[in-house]
């Protein structure tokens, strides 16, 4: 991902987000996160408190929440750490965003079985709705990023969707679950094959097939 | 101890080396590029590659991996031969061919190592990664495209400056090292990453474009700008020094310098003073030095005469001015130029007797009236060692930023005569209890109400392995004050006595920091290389050498003799400062016995045998009873790590660095 870059700390940014501090609900998480650490090694708990920092900033502006530089800084101050050294994992982890993003970030996997499996057309669609790696779209509902394997490949080709991963896709699949995001519904995550549960073999097992309905002892067959 | 098989050798390593530390002790040279002896073990260059039998059939890093008994380490096979080429070519994949517009070039590990061990040529023909350069401050230029992410400059801040400032964003081939949002660096050893950077993404930025250390005249040196002494080598072309580097002195300076010491020599060319000056009706007009020296001899100032010695000289210049005086019939000489007046009775208790690498052993630390890190951060980086091992400091006086922790307890010398119950306890329990004692703390009765401290947590003991423990330190600031003690520069009243005695001619060795307004009636003969505070209240001026530009003895603060050379010419009409003493005898028509620099020498070390050996003086370790009780506020005598010397005001890359750094001045674009 070498188009990630910080959004640059300018004095807009620091009036926006300078004052930057827990919601009170946040706030107990965020000791409940800290006290999961032995005492003199809370700055362990930088992963979870970026994360929740995160989405805290996501509630607040509607999207899918992104890190700003002070944001940061005030993580840093709340674990007494180096701000260098939270800016160095914040950069690392490309689950955090460090720009601006849109209300649904959709991270279109591109690696080999999804691409067999027709994430190109996935692609086409995202494009088609103004999608482009590293936009927001002018509506700010969407994000776009091609990644690499999310480990989905049994019910390939897939998309992750902030939290969620919708698989089984194509085009049209894609275009109902953003349209539902877009309407502010929640679609059904996971598969979006009718009729598959979850990534059980499409069309019923061909292996193991007495074992479908009951344990079965195959040992004696061997 | 493991026994191991280097290429065929069998030998024996101490208890936890690496295999890449037990190669070396075979003799062998292992490339490597994140490694480095001072710095923690990161492993990501993969440059030091060696076969390892018993382990996996494959290269494996030996920087990382711990010798074992029976281990077969092989650095000449033909596995380890390609995997150095591949890790070679994988470096070099993403690094810039500029070797010939790079600084770096002449002096960089890549090209060294890429010609000892890379293979001819590159099979890779896609666009090489183009990194934006990262904004560092005003000593250090970076050319990021060039960095090949060793982190060794990530681990230096880290762990030996303790100023968490450098970092590495993003990940894999985007990697990118850079300070946090491209701020300075701003730490008083931070230009030593630039030593540290194997290639060119790091470089000096004062030195930029200067000259190609094959054209350098090397000179080994001793650093002024402070009391340490760190050792240096003075790189030279012509009569101008270009830079100052560090060598490595495991006792003194490990492999550091601060950036003051590396950096002020381009204050040696200007502001100097090049020719004799003499006051005539208020002003100082420019003369020969026969004018200067009919001028002197017309003083006739009998045994009214006094000398005060600077803090950057060198012992012979201070010892041939000693004779000068006495020659005269005086014995008025003091060193110490803002009127301090410690007894000096015992140098033991003026000097600093856990030697500087033993302080990294102390287990408690009291810090009294010192701003380590201005003052000496060298030492600094000897505490922060020191706490890491896990000695407890605790600190007198105003606070400042420690990279190392440690308790504030005060800001008044009467805390040292009561000391908080915790603190007592732990020194007084501690089995290598250490006192501090900085400059700020040693007037006042401080330096008697530390002794006594020591005294009775007995300070001065026999350890358990039969040596000697003496914890009881004073951290000079100035590069000539131990030998300056040695060869008697103190009066029992400091500089008071020799205000009192109004002396008819005051010599000033360089003295910058006195307050002349105090000698109205005295003519001063200033003997010195810039024109500063001395030379402005100056009668007469006869310009001298800096340390460059002489050969001289050192002593550092713990009592470390250390000769230096001479690198370059002085300026102008300048003179290395014993000659102008031994022409003052004759202005002055007495004789003070030598006619050479050599005879100089022997008749300081027949006067002070300690001078006539490099390394530790031995002042006993007997302290005197001290006692009485001090008090009074602790204000650190420097205000500006930046501006403390005459050579350092006058550097511009001094000046730029205390106006960005410490007083936040917005930043300069180069024209670049």
């Amino acid at each position: 991902m070498a188009d990630r870059y910080i959004e640059p700390d300018t004095p807009e940014l620091r009036a926006r987000w300078g004052n930057f501090a827990w919601t009170e609900a946040n706030a107990a998480k965020a000791k409940d996160i800290i006290a999961r650490y032995p005492e003199g090694r809370q700055r362990s708990a930088v992963m979870p408190l970026l994360d929740l920092a995160q989405r805290q900033v996501g509630a607040e502006e509607n999207t899918q929440g992104w890190l700003p530089i002070p944001v940061m800084e005030f993580v840093a101050t709340q674990l007494d750490m180096p701000i260098i050294r939270v800016v160095e994992v914040a950069s690392f982890y490309t689950m955090y965003n460090i720009a601006p993003i849109g209300r649904f970030h959709v991270q279109v996997c591109g690696t080999t079985p999804c691409m067999l499996r027709g994430s190109d057309d996935i692609i086409a669609a995202c494009k088609a709705r103004g999608m482009k790696a590293g936009h927001i779209t002018d509506d700010g509902l969407w994000s776009f990023t091609e990644v690499e394997c999310m480990g989905n490949c049994a019910s390939a080709p897939m998309v992750q969707i902030n939290d969620d991963n919708y698989e089984d896709l194509t085009a049209e699949r894609l275009d109902v679950v953003l349209d539902a995001l877009a309407k502010g519904e929640t679609p059904k995550a996971g598969t979006q094959e009718p009729g598959r549960h979850t990534v059980e073999p499409s069309g019923g097992p061909t292996t193991l097939t007495a074992m479908v309905t009951e344990n079965h002892d195959y040992r004696g067959e061997w | 101890m493991p026994k191991v098989t280097v290429d065929g050798v069998e030998l024996e390593v101490p208890a936890g080396a690496t295999v890449l530390q037990a190669c070396e002790l075979a003799g062998k040279e292992i490339p490597r590029f994140c490694y480095h002896e001072r710095l923690s073990i990161a492993g990501n260059c993969r440059m030091c590659l060696v076969e390892v039998k018993p382990g996996p059939p494959k290269p494996q890093a030996s920087c990382a991996l711990p010798a074992a008994e029976g281990q077969e380490i092989r650095t000449d096979s033909e596995m380890v031969k390609k995997a150095r080429e591949g890790v070679m070519e994988f470096l070099l994949i993403n690094h810039p061919l500029d070797c010939p517009i790079c600084d770096q070039g002449g002096e960089c590990d890549l090209q060294d190592q890429s010609v000892a061990y890379g293979r001819g040529g590159s099979r890779y023909h896609e666009h090489k990664r183009a990194v934006t350069e990262k904004n560092m401050g005003p000593l250090i230029k970076t050319t990021m495209t060039r960095c090949i992410h060793c982190t060794r400059c990530v681990r230096f801040s880290e762990e030996i400056a303790g100023v968490d400032e450098i970092g590495a964003l993003y990940r894999g081939e985007s990697m990118q090292i850079t300070t946090y949002l491209e701020q300075a660096a701003k730490h008083e050893m931070s230009a030593n990453v630039i030593d540290l950077c194997p290639v060119g993404a790091l470089t000096s930025r004062p030195y930029a474009f200067e000259a190609r250390p094959w054209e350098l005249k090397k000179t080994l040196g001793i650093d002024v700008s402070d009391a340490v002494g760190a050792n240096i080598r003075i790189d030279s072309r012509g009569r101008e020094v270009l830079r100052v580097l560090p060598r490595v002195n495991d006792d003194v300076n490990e492999e550091w310098i601060s950036d003051k010491a590396r950096y002020m020599v381009d204050g040696l060319v200007k502001r100097r003073l090049d020719k004799p000056y003499l006051r005539r009706d208020g002003k100082l007009v420019p003369v020969s030095w026969n004018e200067a020296f009919q001028a002197i001899a017309t003083l006739n100032p009998g045994n009214s005469i006094a000398a005060v010695a600077g803090d950057m000289l060198d012992c012979e210049t201070m010892f041939a001015a000693k004779k000068l005086v006495g020659a005269l019939g005086s014995s008025l000489l003091e060193g110490r130029q803002t009127g301090m007046d410690y007894d000096t009775s015992s140098l033991a208790a003026v000097n600093f007797n856990t030697t500087l690498s033993g302080i990294e052993t102390a287990d408690a630390i009291l810090i009294v009236g010192s701003h380590v890190r201005w003052e000496a951060p060298l030492v600094n980086a000897r505490l922060r060692k020191a706490v890491k091992r896990g000695a407890k400091v605790f600190l007198i006086g105003p606070e400042w930023e420690t990279t190392f922790g440690g308790e504030f307890l005060g800001e008044d010398l009467s805390v040292i005569g009561n000391l908080p119950d915790h603190v007592w306890e732990t020194i007084r329990d501690a089995k290598r209890p250490a006192i501090i004692l900085g400059g700020a703390a040693l007037g006042r009765g401080g330096l008697e109400a530390a002794l006594s401290v020591g005294e009775q947590i007995g300070i001065v003991r026999e350890l358990e392995d039969g040596t000697t423990w003496n914890g009881f330190n004073v951290l000079h600031m100035a590069a000539a004050r131990m030998g300056g003690l040695m060869l008697g520069y103190a009066q029992k009243g400091g500089l008071a006595d020799v205000v009192a005695a109004k002396p008819k001619v005051l010599l000033s060795l360089g003295a910058d920091e006195v307050d002349y307004t105090k000698f109205a009636g005295s003519m001063i003969v200033y003997i010195g290389h810039h024109g500063d505070k001395g030379a402005h209240a100056a009668d007469v001026i006869l310009p001298a050498s800096a340390y460059t530009e002489k050969a001289g003895t050192y002593v550092n603060t713990e009592g470390r003799v250390q000769w230096a050379d001479k690198a370059v010419f002085a300026p102008g009409d300048a003179r290395e400062d014993w000659t102008i003493l031994r022409a003052l005898a004759d202005a002055f028509g007495v004789s003070i016995g030598f006619d050479s620099f050599e005879e100089l020498r022997s008749a300081m070390i027949s006067e002070v045998p300690a001078l006539g050996s490099e390394g530790l003086a031995d002042y006993g370790s007997d302290l005197p009873a001290g006692g009485g009780s001090a008090s009074g506020l602790i204000a650190y005598p420097v205000k500006d790590f930046y501006m403390t010397n005459p050579i350092a005001r006058a550097s511009a890359t001094m000046q730029q660095c205390s106006a960005e750094l410490l007083h936040g001045e917005e930043i300069a674009e180069t024209a670049e």
